[in-house]
């Protein structure tokens, strides 16, 4: 059926069949939740109740938080601040210019907020699913990104045609023109959303995959291994899969501070005057 | 014994994009060790390196998807 037969074969030859169906490698298709509605595209999957989820629990937080403020921050407060401060200045004020970047902090601190938490419910316990490995969802993350950055740009400089002008760059001599307006024409309009959104996406599959290949093989070895070799080799993929749990944690800081830092990047590309 | 040979091609497109990013962070390591208060300024180039470098790989992890062909039996 798949192409992951292979490595299937492989282990059901490898440690003599003691499940009833042999082992299942887990695939993409793990990530396929439907709660409600069956099989229709009007769904309502696991990912999506997740995004729900964290989109009222980080309503809740920042609200509740800001109701109440004080001069000295309580524990709460200096993380809310924590946070803000790290977006507003890390990100928005030092890639966009102190000019105008303050009109872009919320779009920015929404963005760094919500794939933070989305990212996060990749590993907290009985949540444990990364919204962003489906790839609906990053896609409309990155449409929003888009539109911004392309209206910013277009009224920046004044219309449609000087600023696809504005993308070659000053000071070429007359034949390189084309061929580095098509260059760059290409990775304003596709090559940066493709990226933007797949690297998200990328990154939680693939993390998410690597975790349920080691406690799913690590439970095969450690119950079904025919010898004593085996299953103590699952206990080492268990031993290494929290690791890898950690590892996690970092990449999923790491990929919600790059989502927001391209977008401040691109959109500080559509503000500035030159090129 | 059959496969898609399309996640071999996926490994090899990773060597670049891997000795890409390796050398990004040795250059980022060396200018901060050689110049700690300029960090702040490095962090943000180093990072946006490794995302432009990384892009490669990502495509290559879809495009592993993507051409995965069709089982002959």
């Amino acid at each position: 059926m798949s192409p992951n037969m292979v490595s299937a074969d492989m282990v059901t030859n490898l440690v003599a069949a003691g499940g009833e169906d042999g082992f299942k490698t887990p695939g993409v298709a793990d990530f396929w939740w439907p709660l409600i509605g069956g099989n229709s595209p009007w769904t309502l999957t696991r990912p999506a109740l997740v995004l729900l989820i964290s989109v009222g629990i980080l309503g809740w937080f920042f609200v509740s938080v800001s109701r109440k403020l004080t001069v000295v921050p309580g524990k709460t407060q200096f993380m809310a601040e924590g946070a803000y401060n790290f977006v507003r200045n890390t990100i928005g004020r030092d890639i966009i210019g102190t000019k105008d970047f303050m009109q872009f902090v919320p779009l920015l601190f929404t963005l760094f907020t919500m794939i933070l938490v989305n990212n996060l419910f990749g590993i907290i316990p009985f949540v444990q699913f990364p919204t962003m490995s489906r790839v609906g969802i990053p896609i409309v993350l990155t449409l929003i990104v888009y539109i911004v950055y392309h209206t910013v740009a277009i009224r920046r400089k004044h219309g449609v045609l000087p600023y696809f002008k504005s993308l070659i760059p000053p000071g070429l001599p007359g034949w390189l023109k084309p061929i580095l307006f098509v260059l760059e024409f290409l990775t304003y309009f596709v090559i940066r959303p493709l990226t933007l959104a797949l690297r998200l996406f990328g990154n939680m599959l693939a993390g998410h995959l690597m975790l349920l290949v080691f406690i799913i093989g690590g439970e095969y070895l450690l119950l079904h291994g025919s010898n004593l070799f085996l299953n103590f080799s699952g206990v080492l993929a268990f031993g290494f899969s929290i690791g890898m749990t950690f590892f996690e944690l970092l990449i999923e800081f790491l990929q919600a501070f790059i989502f927001t830092l391209l977008a401040a990047l691109y959109i500080s590309d559509a503000v500035s005057e030159h090129h | 014994m059959y496969g898609s040979i399309a996640y071999l091609g996926y490994g090899l497109a990773a060597i670049g994009p891997g000795i890409g990013v390796g050398l990004i962070f040795a250059a980022y390591i060396n200018g901060v060790a050689r110049q700690p208060e300029a960090r702040g300024m490095l962090q943000t180039i180093a990072f946006t390196g490794m995302a432009i470098t990384e892009a490669l790989a990502i495509l290559g992890l879809v495009f592993a998807f993507v051409f995965q062909g069709t089982n002959p039996n």
